[in-house]
């Protein structure tokens, strides 16, 4: 029983009282509740007669923070390209625009760009392609702040198709840079 | 003449269903399908081998022989129910009778046993126009009347074991191919290959077959992408891409040791990698100097010696059968196109004009030809152009047709394209007459590489 459990009954006992109403319980830890005695005591009490348990949202490390944000990033870390181009359009431009700002304000976070090809054309033309492709984006990037040495880029040609068909819509998404963090 | 000409149109049809039931049952992971070209092949027959022995016969060789030949597109061994008669040895062959099919040569021969599980193998090529005029008949040679025997235009005795019956079969094929054509059988001869399999957790394999689909062997298994084989001259190793490092790296592997080497690490691009014709240096494209660019390593020492030096994509090279030059594929006018650079020189020469895109360029072994993949309206075909006439002449009518593979003899293309929405090995002859097909059982089959001569 130190004091740092002490505080943490505390911090559940005095909400408890003063915020009823509040029905968010995120960041409350289950764990941490049974080990001091305080709130073991709040716990049973708060079962036993009626009262509503809360709590407020622990302050997130950086860490955290920035998984968060990459877990966001990653649902939109593709770009698509016409055939046989390699230029940024406006829509992978707002894609890009959102994965610059978080790599510029976390300096140490690095990002592999992956190049890929639809089917057409031979395997290893694409190889080239797919490369010119990740180099546009690493390029796209460095130009909105972002340090080369967050950045590589490897070509998969059409290699790892997204869509395994051959119809100008799988194409269409097979044709993509990938930003893999 | 009509009705010879229509008897052979049923025997020839006749003849591509029975080969086709004939190499069903076995365990051939490639299974052929011809599709187009068999009005050109020449009739012939391939009699089964008469069996000597006591008890149950051997193997059937002759079955291979009749595969072989008909796959090559030359020839159409016609089908074992329109055979005349069954003749062991040219003695035997009664000729009007072959002759009225219109068939050119027989194959006929024996099988006789030589010891525990080794067997005495003689087989005769019998020309049946010229046995038809001389054969069997008394002619006057240095003033004495002796049997002719022109009409036998090869006749050899082998002892195999019984593991060697179709390696044999390939062998007797390769006899008959050069005694008919003068040129060298590529029936010994084996294909190197990529398959795809995402059912599978390792999905890419590289796999090793005989030129035919016998005898396939995984030589390498990866969760990751493995690209463009390569055969060293002495068929022993193959140079390729993997993937497994999660970048692009280029391995050597000797497919009877397993021992393997990797080559190159570069950062960006490590592709392509192909045997010089002395096996003594492997050319490759890198981009570690910027953009894909086409080197030389030294296998030995490990130098690399830059070759092409362009701000454009410079990929795809090939050697020209002397070594001395290479076709490449470069964007630097504006599409990719071929170019031959001369290895002494450095010169550089454009040698495509026709159609959109024209890329993965192959020289033929006698440098003559270039053969590969053209774009034009949009379609991906086998292509081949002449030299020095310049003249483009597309081979197939496929669909996505890419990475183009000639056997040592010059005679076929191996290519893969697409069907049913996968991607299949299939073959066109160099004349572009004769089609077919190799449908992978299951996943996707790509970048063949059709091995050299194997002793």
């Amino acid at each position: 029983m130190n004091a740092k459990q002490l505080l943490k009954g505390l911090f559940i006992a005095v909400p408890m009282m003063t915020l009823a109403a509040c029905s968010s319980t995120n960041g409350v830890d289950a764990a941490d509740t049974t080990n001091g005695g305080s709130a073991t005591a709040g716990q049973v009490a708060g079962s036993d007669n009626g009262v509503e348990i809360d709590g407020i949202e622990r302050v997130k490390s950086p860490a955290e923070i920035r998984q968060e944000q990459v877990a966001a990033l990653a649902q939109v870390n593709m770009v698509f390209f016409e055939f046989d181009d390699s230029r940024i359009s406006a829509s992978a431009a707002e894609v890009l625009q959102q994965h610059a700002d978080f790599l510029v304000k976390n300096p140490n976070v690095t990002v592999t760009i992956e190049g890929h090809c639809d089917e057409r054309g031979t395997p290893e033309y694409n190889i080239a392609l797919g490369e010119r492709r990740a180099k546009a984006v690493v390029q796209y990037l460095q130009n909105l702040g972002v340090s080369g040495a967050q950045l590589s880029t490897v070509s998969y040609g059409e290699e790892k198709p997204l869509i395994r068909a051959s119809s100008n819509e799988a194409y269409a998404k097979n044709r993509r840079g990938v930003i893999v963090y | 003449m009509t009705m010879m000409k229509n008897k052979l149109l049923t025997l020839m049809s006749t003849a591509v269903i029975t080969v086709l039931v004939m190499l069903t049952p076995a365990k051939a992971a490639l299974e052929i399908v011809i599709t187009e070209g068999m009005d050109s092949a020449r009739p012939i027959a391939v009699v089964p081998f008469r069996w000597l022995g006591s008890g149950p016969a051997p193997v059937e060789l002759t079955e291979v022989v009749a595969a072989d030949l008909l796959r090559s597109g030359r020839f159409n061994p016609i089908p074992l129910s329109a055979m005349p008669q069954r003749p062991a040895t040219a003695s035997e062959i009664d000729y009007p009778r072959w002759a009225a099919l219109g068939v050119e040569a027989v194959l006929v021969g024996r099988i006789e046993p030589n010891g525990v599980g080794r067997y005495s193998v003689t087989f005769e090529i019998v020309d049946v126009l010229r046995g038809q005029i001389t054969g069997g008949t008394q002619v006057l040679r240095n003033g004495e009347l002796v049997r002719s025997q022109d009409h036998s235009l090869d006749a050899r005795t082998s002892v195999i074991d019984e593991t060697q019956f179709r390696q044999y079969s390939h062998r007797i094929a390769d006899v008959f191919y050069e005694t008919m054509t003068g040129q060298r059988g590529a029936f010994m001869t084996r294909i190197a290959y990529v398959t795809v399999n995402f059912n599978q957790d390792k999905p890419y394999e590289l796999v090793v077959a005989d030129y035919d689909g016998y005898n396939e062997q995984v030589l390498l298994r990866s969760p990751e992408p493995l690209m463009s084989p390569s055969w060293s001259p002495d068929g022993s190793k193959l140079a390729y891409v993997s993937f497994e490092n999660r970048r692009p790296q280029i391995f050597i592997q000797d497919i009877y040791t397993r021992k393997r080497e990797r080559v190159t690490d570069y950062p960006g691009i490590n592709s392509r990698p192909v045997f010089s014709p002395d096996g003594g240096s492997l050319a490759m494209v890198l981009s570690k100097d910027g953009n894909p660019e086409i080197y030389v390593m030294n296998l030995a020492g490990k130098q690399l010696r830059r070759v092409t030096n362009h701000h454009a994509i410079d990929t795809e090279p090939n050697w020209s059968p002397d070594g001395k030059a290479m076709v490449f594929t470069s964007e630097r006018g504006g599409r990719p196109q071929l170019y031959s650079v001369n290895l002494d020189s450095g010169q550089v020469r454009r040698l495509t004009f026709e159609g959109e895109q024209n890329l993965g360029g192959t020289y033929t072994p006698d440098g003559a030809q270039v053969v590969m993949v053209n774009r034009s309206q949009g379609n991906y075909h086998i292509a081949k152009q002449d030299y020095p006439t310049g003249v483009l002449q597309i081979l197939t009518q496929t669909a996505l047709d890419e990475s183009p593979s000639l056997a040592p003899n010059g005679s076929m293309v191996i290519y893969s394209t697409t069907y049913n929405n996968r991607q299949v090995l299939a073959l066109v002859s160099v004349d572009g007459r004769f089609k077919a097909r190799l449908p992978a059982r299951e996943g996707e089959v790509k970048s063949p590489a059709w091995s050299p001569y194997l002793r």
